[in-house]
């Protein structure tokens, strides 16, 4: 494949990332682009080229130790549910930009420690970025055949380097603000992560089962190479402590790895993804080291006595059976774990740098203009023009520095320097008592030990120096040989250096937090990071500040960066939160922590606070007076949730209260509507009566007929009285529990026929067709006859009433089954309406329309039905049919 | 002769008034419901309509706005008969537009009384 056909594939490629970008951008509200998965998988960018092609290398090399820095992660990772979490919040609440941002912060927002942390970061991701560089260009020499050429300019892979600077700074700053999320840029490095794994594992299945035949096969070819047993064995003490701090290191790196804290944290958009990441992110791991055993070994196999880059296995073996696709496809994955690297680091890396090195030590005058889009735009320019430069610098150190050296120890090396942050960081939401003065002691020695052990003789490597330095120690003195400081000596350079640097740097923060306390700020910020979960609600509230500051100034401040819309905005937003007049015209403690934080958005921490500075004037407090104010307002919170409580639990009872009040109240009011029913019904007899009687005692002629027919009416009404008054009399003894049925065993067949007889002449008259089957065999349950038969009764009153007007249908029948007796009065009148189904048992129902329509039940009969049923335990109910009504009552037909 | 309409659904309440007015000469017409009472106010103009309030189907209230609603029927008096007899409810009826309002049991000799008072004239 030629350079330029390659280079224009690379071209292609990196179109395609700013396509993605933009789609996602668009759709930077959908499920598409923020759901967990996209979350986790751009976690995974964890995996640069070191991962495609380093850990290769490793294997090859030594065995089994390229899976230490997989182990890290994965061994934390039931940490990141609160830790990670933790940090998230701080970071949302507090509009952090960066690491520098959030360490510097919590130690009081400290300008210098901001700015340190900038420098230890830059001084550990550059080698990091040279190292993607060095992947890039010695794999575009491998796919096209061509070699490095040592004048720079004719080498093809400096083109390709300055593509990429150019392409990284304006693709990382398309999208101005610091805080605000990146989602188009997260989609593609998502992408990117599915597509250099799934590149990664085609290469892996390829040379496994297609080169060779199995993971078997490999194993056996490759035991018989010379130096399989020394690399592959899992030795002795030293060996598991080097592992260890390995293991350490890495663990470290995705906590504080600038491009891991910008993904994990600052481009997390709900906390609940961490739940996905914790399976998901140690699943990708894993897949993605599945097959580096096998390449590295097959490459070993493979290339047996050939000199060839082992971390190039892959690529290698590809070209060695020409397969130009298969080897373009690796080639495109390197490149895509690499760029995706280069894009995230140099992001976090360029913020930091004008968020908390440039703009605070210098370029903060730049920034007076009123206008919003002028500073914007200045801040935008310094950082493509910062991602440029760190892109270009990485590159001569690709060049003049790591030529020779391998992607892994490039790598670690990174992994040290970025440690160094780990006390601070760490002790920044664990311990309240780290101050800034430790942090920044603790960080300064750290990384002068790691200098010392590391970098120098890395540098001295390079230059091929014979070195006394080396061998016998700094001035002779045995005990400060870089490599075996303090007689140290089963540490391989890199857990070594490690492990003094760490030491000290732990020691130094740790003792000088104690010696030496941190000023008020510096102690307000500690409650607020370590106790975030208690204070993320009303975080304003928690910032201790007294002075004087104007509203209006403070305005004109946020303007310069937020524009005019967006500050009002904000300021109502505040206003309402706190319910603040909107008249007032000095700002208060929240206001001002409001107003920072705002600004940090745009500039970072530091800055912010320059500027908030500038435009308020802050009394001293003493720090025991801070202490007492955190104190109070701890005790508010714990007071006020015990308020919440209590006054919870007096709404439950004035509820409750309400609740028994309206239930009363009800009662009392279907009482009243109770009696006004029964009068009504007793009433309508007693008019029959008295107006018949007045009749007969007024009338002195009135024929015989007539007489006898009144005299009937009287005497039928008055019976008609009696037992209206029986069937309410009877109702409140069931209702009052003072009605007592006597369960016997009887035949309901029997039963029925007692109850149909006396209405067989009804029956007759009214033409009814009567079904009924009393010659089957007898049904035998324990129920209390009589008032069986009062139910019964009643049910075929009602039945006659509203059956059909000239074909009338009546239909009984019963059932019985293991323990229950059902019994069905059917009636071929017509349907009930839905809503009252259940309402005509009810003794006070009243039809939906109050008073108007007479109520179907007014009978009261239905009512007592239900008391005797419910008293025998059973149920009724009326069902509509489709030619009529169905009344069915169950009961417990066995002994109780 | 004076025509009277007399509506209650309980039959041997309506056999009483109906012997009672024949016997005092009116023309009387009966309905066990309002709908009766309405199907039969089509074609008959009554002077005066005796109404219960408690019925099936249609009941007096909604039979009272009837009437008072319809052009040829509004002049027709009538009283409402009912056993309902709480102040609220004689307001409600008198305010609906009855011209007097009966309570059950009532004295048939009083009933008369009435009757003759709102048909006089």
């Amino acid at each position: 494949m030629s350079s330029v056909g390659l280079l224009a594939i690379l071209m292609i490629y990196l179109a395609f990332l700013f396509v993605i970008a933009s789609w996602a951008e668009k759709k930077r509200n959908s499920k598409w682009t923020n759901n967990a998965y996209i979350y986790t998988l751009s976690l995974a960018v964890y995996c640069s080229a070191w991962t495609y092609y380093g850990s290769i290398g490793v294997a090859a090399e030594s065995g089994l130790s390229y899976l230490t820095i997989y182990l890290g992660p994965i061994i934390i990772i039931p940490a990141w549910i609160v830790v990670l979490r933790k940090i998230i919040r701080i970071s949302r609440v507090n509009k952090i930009s960066g690491i520098a941002d959030f360490i510097s912060l919590r130690y009081g927002n400290n300008r210098f420690l901001g700015a340190l942390v900038t420098l230890v970061c830059v001084v550990g991701i550059l080698p990091y970025i040279a190292l993607q560089l060095k992947a890039i260009s010695e794999t575009f020499h491998i796919v096209t055949r061509t070699s490095s050429s040592s004048n720079i300019l004719n080498d093809t892979t400096t083109y390709v380097a300055i593509a990429l600077a150019l392409f990284a700074s304006y693709y990382g700053t398309r999208y101005f603000d610091a805080s605000e999320k990146r989602k188009g840029i997260v989609t593609a490095i998502a992408m990117e992560s599915m597509l250099k794994l799934f590149f990664f594992l085609i290469i892996g299945v390829y040379v496994t089962y297609f080169v060779f035949d199995g993971f078997q096969d490999i194993y056996d070819q490759a035991s018989v190479l010379e130096n399989f047993a020394e690399r592959n064995t899992i030795g002795d003490f030293p060996q598991a402590i080097n592992w260890f701090f390995l293991c350490m290191l890495s663990m470290f790196a995705i906590f504080m790895l600038p491009r891991q804290f910008h993904v994990n944290i600052i481009e997390n958009n709900r906390e609940k993804h961490i739940k996905t990441a914790i399976w998901l992110f140690p699943l990708y791991l894993l897949l993605f080291n599945l097959f580096v055993y096998p390449i590295a070994w097959g490459g070993n196999i493979l290339f047996a006595g050939v000199n060839v880059n082992t971390d190039m296995y892959s690529l290698h073996i590809a070209q060695l059976f020409d397969n130009q696709f298969l080897t373009l496809l690796v080639f495109l994955g390197g490149f895509s774990a690499a760029i995706s690297m280069i894009v995230v680091s140099t992001i976090a890396l360029s913020t930091m740098l004008s968020n908390n090195l440039l703009i605070p030590y210098g370029l903060i005058g730049k920034l007076k203009s009123e206008e919003q889009i002028k500073n914007s735009r200045l801040i935008l320019n310094l950082r493509k023009i910062g991602i440029f430069c760190l892109i270009i610098i990485a590159f001569f150190i690709y060049r003049y520095f790591a030529l020779e050296y391998s992607l892994v120890s490039i790598g670690l090396l990174s992994f040290v320097v970025i440690a160094q942050l780990a006390p601070s960081f760490f002790g920044a939401i664990l311990w309240k008592r780290g101050s800034s003065k430790g942090a920044i002691l603790g960080i300064i020695i750290g990384f002068l030990i790691c200098f010392y052990t590391l970098l120098l003789p890395f540098a001295i490597g390079i230059a091929n120096l014979e070195s006394s330095f080396i061998s016998e120690g700094l001035f002779g003195i045995e005990l400060l040989k870089p490599f075996q400081m303090f007689g140290l000596d089963y540490l391989d350079p890199v857990p070594h250096s490690f492990f003094w640097s760490i030491f000290f740097n732990f020691f130094t923060y740790v003792a000088v937090s104690i010696i030496s306390k941190g000023n008020y700020r510096e102690r307000n910020y500690a409650e607020m990071y370590v106790d975030i979960d208690k204070y993320i609600t009303n975080h304003e509230n928690a910032f201790v500040w007294k002075g004087t500051a104007y509203i209006t100034d403070i305005e004109k401040v946020l303007q310069r960066f937020l524009g005019k819309e967006k500050t009002k905005r904000a300021l109502r937003i505040f206003n309402m939160k706190y319910d603040i007049d909107k008249d007032t015209t000095m700002a208060d403690a929240r206001l001002i922590k409001f107003s920072e934080n705002l600004l940090t958005g745009h500039i970072g921490t530091a800055s912010a606070k320059i500027l908030m500075e500038s435009v308020t004037k802050e009394d001293i407090i003493s720090l025991p007076e801070v202490l007492k104010i955190l104190e109070e307002s701890k005790q508010n919170i714990i007071l006020n949730k015990e308020l919440t409580g209590t006054s919870r639990e007096l709404q439950e009872l004035s509820t409750q209260l309400r609740d028994a009040n309206e239930l009363l109240r009800k009662k009392d009011r279907q009482k009243d509507e109770f009696l006004d029913t029964v009068t009504h019904e007793l009433r309508t007899p007693i008019t029959a009566i008295r107006a018949s009687s007045e009749i007969l005692h007024d009338d002195e002629d009135i024929p015989e007929k007539l007489k006898k027919q009144f005299l009937q009416n009287i005497i039928s009404e008055s019976d008609r009285l009696n037992r209206l008054i029986d069937k309410i009399l009877d109702l409140e003894k069931f209702e009052s529990g003072k009605q007592k049925i006597y369960r016997t065993e009887n035949d309901i067949i029997e039963t029925i026929s007692k109850a149909v007889k006396p209405l067989q002449q009804l029956l007759t008259n009214k033409n009814i067709d009567f079904k009924f089957n009393d010659s089957q065999y007898e049904v035998i349950a324990f129920y209390d006859e009589e008032r069986i038969i009062q139910v019964i009764t009643n049910l075929l009153s009602n039945a006659i009433k509203f059956c059909g007007e000239s074909l009338g249908v009546i239909s009984v029948s019963v059932s019985k089954n293991d323990d229950t007796l059902i019994v069905n009065v059917f009636n071929n009148g017509k349907n009930i309406n839905m809503e009252e189904l259940d309402a005509i048992f009810e003794k006070f129902y009243q039809s939906s329309n109050q008073n108007i329509k007479k109520p179907i039940g007014s009978g009261l009969g239905l009512a007592i039905c239900k008391q005797i049923i419910e008293v025998h335990k059973g149920n009724i109910s009326a069902q509509n049919e489709e030619n009529g009504v169905r009344f069915t009552f169950s009961i417990p037909a066995n002994k109780f | 002769m004076k025509k009277i309409l007399i509506v209650d659904d309980e039959p041997n309440i309506l056999m009483t008034l109906e012997y009672t007015f024949k016997k005092k000469n009116f023309q009387v017409y009966i309905a066990r419901d309002g709908q009766e009472a309405l199907d039969l106010l089509k074609t008959e103009l009554p002077n005066i309509i005796l109404l219960d309030i408690m019925m099936p189907k249609v009941d007096g209230y909604a039979t009272l706005e009837m009437i008072k609603g319809d052009e040829k029927l509004k002049s027709c008096k009538i009283i409402f008969l009912s056993a309902k007899n709480k102040e609220v409810d004689i307001k409600k009826g008198m305010s609906l537009g009855a011209d007097a309002y009966v309570t059950k049991p009532f004295s048939i000799k009083k009933l008369v009384e009435k009757v003759n008072e709102l048909t006089e004239g």
